[in-house]
């Protein structure tokens, strides 16, 4: 074989490198590289010019290794690689320095230690590189369907999208209907059109679509495999109803006897039976028993339901099933929990009556919940006179939840034009900031202004029933400092109205995990790129959208929704996916067979073959880890792209000026 | 002090590709500075971390050594970083009787999001090295033969986390 | 087994005009078989002032009865007084948060050849020790004369919880309420229960703490308390004294008694009014001796609700 020529490449990324680390001086020094044959330093390496001056090099020099200096792999890595490709040399000959993320910004006023870095980063390439093998990429086949994990607007957007191009899509939903929060809601801001009249005819469409298995009532436990081949494992929980036989009729919870609070649909201001349908346009039509507290399941008789249903749709011995599902995509649209107020005690929710979180007045403002549309306080018929609306509970808040929520000023806006146009009360509105950021929602808050509704800005101190005056005598007084006025002001209000912040689902640190999809701190699911790729995640072929990745309003979750369809669908059409070769393998001349790997793999990806007395990785399961490759005594398993010749050369290259070498009195590794 | 102001620490780092490199690049792009002193190799996983890489970086002149990965219970791998404490617990057992301080080879963990994290991570351990001063292996090990008789047990145990 | 012995610090309050409390200290951790071993030599805790006039020789004021302790080999200090709680156990914590202070604090008890390693003396208030040490379970079996009948409003102040929620929940604190029913009382909903008594208001503007306390005066028998159960001697001493004057400038006739918490543990231990100190109180306390009655009260029918109203929501206990 002939010696090796390397070329190396030094971006100025305008002043956001050449800024911090000398880059002339570095392209100079790394020439005394070894097998370094160019090197150059360019203003902006990704650029179609900068890539072009690797690809004339690589036909000119006959160069067989590429080292970039410039940003992080994850930014640039793919990029170059496929300019490596176009000019005929195998994209894994190519290596990446990052001397901008871990160099010049983070070391901006230091240039000669921010040089010096780069140059062992350099170095570290440089010596890795020289290591590289060509590799081939894995393709695999696209299975054409997607899971979609969560029946609200986001989940349903992009079930219908792909749905509608023609590609089978599984949507699993949680609870007995899909709808999600936005079926609660009676009317939506700015525009004030009713929730159900246009979300319905969505859940109707999604649930009768020939290419869309509705799964609800439904949980995933378990996400085998990777893009174009997931396995997944989903959970249907035992409905006691025969989806076959039921009509929807309405009969069994008529006469079902027990009662119980609607925690979920009614926000806990309404009651349910123990078989129920969460709300009357509930897709699909189906009620389901619940087993906790339904008769039944705790003292053996009743089975009302069962006796009057006419089409004997009813049975007891339904058990979960267990359904594997093989898709190529999942969308994640699990949406949001609304923060805890029972967690801020000073403002009295669950202790004081008339304090209501934003979702219980979403269901008593909804003709179709409790009161049925009428505002009333806790007793059922009294119209308030007065009310308050606390915005930021839970959000703002250092010591709740830092990042704002994003649509409590509009619903809180909306709140009080509806609470207004119902009762004639007088409205508070007690904010931090005013933030109608979108299209329509200034022209909304000046709408909400004209309309005489009071807004005092300051944060509220507590709400409490303790009266200093007869005035406030009965009432819920609001005691906040007007930061306008600088005063502190009391304000006695018939009902409170708190706009209680949007959080992560309780369980989205178990589904980012079971899905291998980040969540930052807050836990709200993470995005490859917050400006640049949104709906994607670090993961291949799983995609988010809506709440589950940050705080946003119904116009931005269906865009989200329909983003993710896009980019599935994108995938789907591809047929074909590439795969990043970086896998196990063993040499199985060197296996001894003592099967230490085989407990390791988090895959169950490596199996011993006991005819041969040796281990085998399956290439298909492997997702390219190294924990065996660590672990293997006889250093028989290799490491794709991360082998043990390729880090240890690196290792020696980055500590290129430290040290004076001697690789003989501790060699450990003959 | 002076003299530990003038030394400037070689600190190896291995990074997960998918947490701390990230909490790494996310410290860049934030402009968080930290001392320039740690130069760091990314790995898909703390799991791929053979000790033998250590010993490699701490006798080829580094001062110390920094493995960084994904919190407990959220590795890409589901479970590499465990693995990794496991090695990690062995590894300092055997650097400990070699006669290495025990700040000079750290395991901590980072999320894509902790950015400033990460670089706290970097500039407490630049301090605690520089109070420890340059490593001297071969001053530690006048002979080293102590290093030799543990060859044979040392790949093996360590490397399989027992 | 040995009676768990807790190095004691007093405060200056109980020496004097709050003597009852001290009384009823001793008494109860008498029953309770605790001893509470005075710390030699203790001095002021600089009261809620000092720390606003010269803040450092405040600090080495209290950091001196914290060095005391440890020189004496304590682990815990047990305070009755919410004002020392407070100032002791800012000075432990902001001591172990700002190394310069440490330093500072520490050069000026150099002076008296003392040293205080921050986190060495844990502060803990007595109510707190008689909960969490003793438990509400062996706090009700030892219950001799359960106080059935009683309602009492539970008043924590404004100190106690102070200053990192360490001791319950900042603004809803539960841990006295649940005291109370453990003796067989009745706690009250109380929406004051942590708001200011007004301090020593009363030396510079007594209008204004006589509102103050008019206030919680008036909120404790708005919810139809008995009496009010304070841990803190400044509390009771505004709340007790004042409110005569109180009563005058707002042309009301409150005589709401206000009892610290361990004579109100006392009486249901069954110890006599004189074992308790009762007696220096200006409001007299035999109206709601008299309350207590031998069996307890029916139990209360769940409030009836109209049929149209609107569930509340779940609260967990």
């Amino acid at each position: 074989m002939s010696e090796p020529r390397v070329g190396i490449y030094v971006c100025h990324c305008g002043h956001n490198i050449a800024g911090a680390v000398d880059v002339e001086h570095l392209s100079e020094w790394a020439l005394n590289l070894p097998h370094v044959v160019v090197a150059r330093n360019y203003q902006f390496m990704c650029a179609g010019t900068g890539q072009e001056l690797i690809e004339n090099d690589i036909g000119e020099y006959g160069l067989t290794h590429i080292v970039v200096a410039s940003c992080s792999p994850h930014m640039h890595e793919k990029t170059f690689r496929n300019a490596c490709e176009r000019a005929g040399l195998n994209a894994y000959l190519f290596e990446m320095a990052n001397i901008r993320e871990h160099a010049s910004w983070v070391h901006p006023n230091n240039r000669s230690a921010a040089t010096s870095k780069a140059k062992a980063l350099v170095s570290a390439a440089v010596h890795r590189v020289l290591k590289h093998q060509a590799l081939e990429p894995m393709r695999v086949d696209i299975l054409p369907a997607t899971l979609v994990v969560g029946g609200g607007i986001a989940g349903i957007q992009a079930a219908l999208e792909i749905a509608d191009a023609g590609y089978p899509v599984y949507l699993v939903e949680r609870e007995p209907s899909i709808g999600g929060h936005m079926a609660q809601f009676d009317k939506t801001f700015p525009t004030l059109d009713c929730a159900a009249c246009i979300l319905t005819p969505k859940m109707f469409d999604a649930g009768a679509h020939p290419n869309i298995t509705l799964l609800t009532y439904a949980e995933v436990e378990q996400v085998e495999g990777y893009v174009g081949n997931f396995h997944v494992t989903v959970r249907k929980k035992a409905r006691m109803i025969r989806e076959d036989l039921c009509t929807g009729c309405g009969t069994c919870w008529e006469k079902c006897p027990i009662k119980v609070v609607d925690t979920v649909f009614e926000a806990g201001l309404g009651y349910r039976k123990a078989i129920y349908r969460p709300f009357p346009q509930a897709v699909p039509k189906y009620p389901v028993v619940d087993a906790q507290n339904c008769t039944y399941f705790s003292t053996g008789k009743c089975k009302a339901c069962e006796r009057f249903c006419p089409t004997g749709a009813i049975d007891f011995e339904m058990q979960d099933e267990i359904i594997t599902l093989d898709v190529g995509n999942i969308i994640l649209a699990t949406g949001y929990d609304l923060f805890d107020a029972r967690r801020i005690p000073e403002y009295g929710y669950g202790r004081l009556p008339n304090v209501f979180t934003s979702l219980e007045f979403e269901r008593l403002t909804n003709a179709a919940g409790p009161t049925g549309g009428k505002i009333t306080l806790r007793d059922g018929e009294t119209e308030p006179q007065s009310v308050a609306i606390i915005h930021c509970v839970g959000s703002r808040d250092k010591a709740y939840n830092e990042y704002c929520s994003a649509i409590c000023c509009m619903s809180s806006l909306k709140f009080a034009h509806l609470a207004k146009e119902k009762t004639h009360a007088e409205i508070y509105n007690f904010y931090i900031d005013m933030r109608p950021i979108a299209k329509g929602y200034e022209e909304f808050y000046h709408r909400i202004l004209a309309e005489g509704v009071h807004f005092i800005r300051g944060r509220v101190a507590e709400i409490t029933d303790e009266a200093y005056t007869t005035e406030e005598q009965g009432k819920l007084v609001v005691v906040a400092e007007d930061t306008l006025i600088g005063r502190q002001r009391r304000i006695p209000v018939d009902m409170v109205i708190l706009a209680a912040g949007l959080e992560p689902r309780r369980d989205s640190q178990n589904v980012s995990h079971m899905f291998g999809v980040g969540c930052g701190d807050s836990g709200f699911f993470t995005e490859r790129h917050p400006k640049l790729d949104p709906v994607a995640t670090v993961t291949e072929g799983i995609y988010i959208a809506g709440a589950c990745q940050g705080p946003k309003d119904i116009p931005d979750t269906v865009a989200q929704g329909a983003a993710a369809a896009a980019r599935v669908l994108g995938v789907i059409s591809q047929k074909q996916v590439q795969l990043e070769p970086v896998r196990a393998s063993i040499d199985e001349s060197r296996c001894s067979g003592c099967r230490i790997c085989n407990n390791l793999c988090p895959y169950n990806a490596i199996e011993y073959l006991a005819e041969l007395g040796v281990s085998r990785v399956n290439g298909a399961l492997c997702k390219g880890c190294g924990t065996c490759v660590a672990a293997c005594p006889s250093q028989a398993i290799t490491g794709a792209h991360f082998t043990f010749e390729q880090i240890m050369a690196e290792i020696d290259g980055i500590l290129i000026d430290a040290g004076d070498y001697e690789p003989n009195p501790i060699e450990i590794l003959a | 002090m002076s003299e530990a102001e003038k030394f400037n620490p070689v600190i190896v780092g291995f990074l997960c590709n998918w947490c701390s490199y990230r909490a790494a690049d996310l410290a860049g792009t934030s402009r968080m500075g930290y001392p320039a002193t740690l130069r760091d190799i990314r790995i898909m996983c703390t799991g791929r971390l053979d000790p033998t890489f250590v010993l490699r970086a701490l006798q080829g002149g580094a001062d110390g050594v920094l493995i960084m990965g994904c919190h407990p219970g959220q590795c890409h791998y589901q479970e590499g970083n465990y693995k990794a404490i496991r090695r990690f617990a062995l590894l300092k057992r055997v650097l400990q009787q070699l006669g290495l301080e025990e700040e000079r080879v750290q395991l901590h963990w980072a999320s894509a999001a902790q950015g400033l994290l990460f670089a706290e991570t970097v500039s407490r351990m630049t301090r605690q090295i520089q109070a420890l001063g340059p490593l001297d292996w071969k001053h530690n090990w006048p002979n080293e033969e102590p290093f030799m008789l543990l060859q044979p047990y040392l790949h093996e145990e360590v490397a399989h986390g027992r | 087994m040995n009676a768990p012995s807790y190095t004691y610090y007093p405060g200056c309050s109980l020496q004097h005009r709050s003597h009852a409390y001290e009384v009823s200290n001793r008494a109860v951790a008498r029953v309770l078989g605790i001893e509470l071993a005075e710390l030699d030599d203790w001095n002021c805790c600089g009261a809620t002032e000092y720390f606003s006039i010269n803040r450092l020789p405040a600090y080495a004021l209290v950091a001196r009865n914290l060095a005391l302790a440890e020189q004496a080999g304590a682990r815990e200090l047990v305070v009755p007084c919410s004002a020392c709680f407070l100032n002791l156990h800012k000075t432990d914590a902001h001591m172990r948060q700002h190394p310069h202070l440490e330093h500072n604090i520490n050069l000026a008890l150099k002076a008296g050849d003392l040293h205080y390693d921050p986190g060495s003396v844990r502060v803990r208030h007595l109510v707190e020790v008689i909960i969490n040490d003793i438990g509400f379970e062996t706090l009700s079996k030892l219950v001799r004369r359960p106080l059935y009948g009683l309602k009492l409003a539970a008043y924590y102040g404004c100190l106690i919880v102070r200053p990192d929620n360490a001791l319950d929940d900042v603004e809803q604190p539960m841990l006295m309420d649940r005291m109370i029913e453990a003796l067989g009382a009745e706690a009250v909903h109380f929406s004051m229960k942590t708001a200011c008594c007004g301090g020593h208001m009363t030396q510079i503007s007594e209008t204004t703490a006589l509102e103050m306390i008019h206030r919680l005066v008036r909120n404790a028998s708005v919810n139809e308390a008995d009496g009010m159960v304070t841990i803190c001697p400044m509390c009771q001493l505004n709340l007790d004294v004042y409110q005569d004057p109180a009563n005058r400038m707002f042309e009301t006739s409150y005589t709401m008694p206000v009892l610290f918490f361990t004579q109100l543990i006392g009486l249901a231990l069954g110890l006599s009014p004189e074992e308790l100190g009762f007696g220096q109180e200006f409001v007299s306390i035999t109206p709601l001796v008299e309350k207590i009655r031998d069996t307890p009260p029916p139990r209360a029918k769940p409030e009836r609700r109209p049929r149209q109203a609107l569930p509340m929501p779940a609260m967990p206990h």
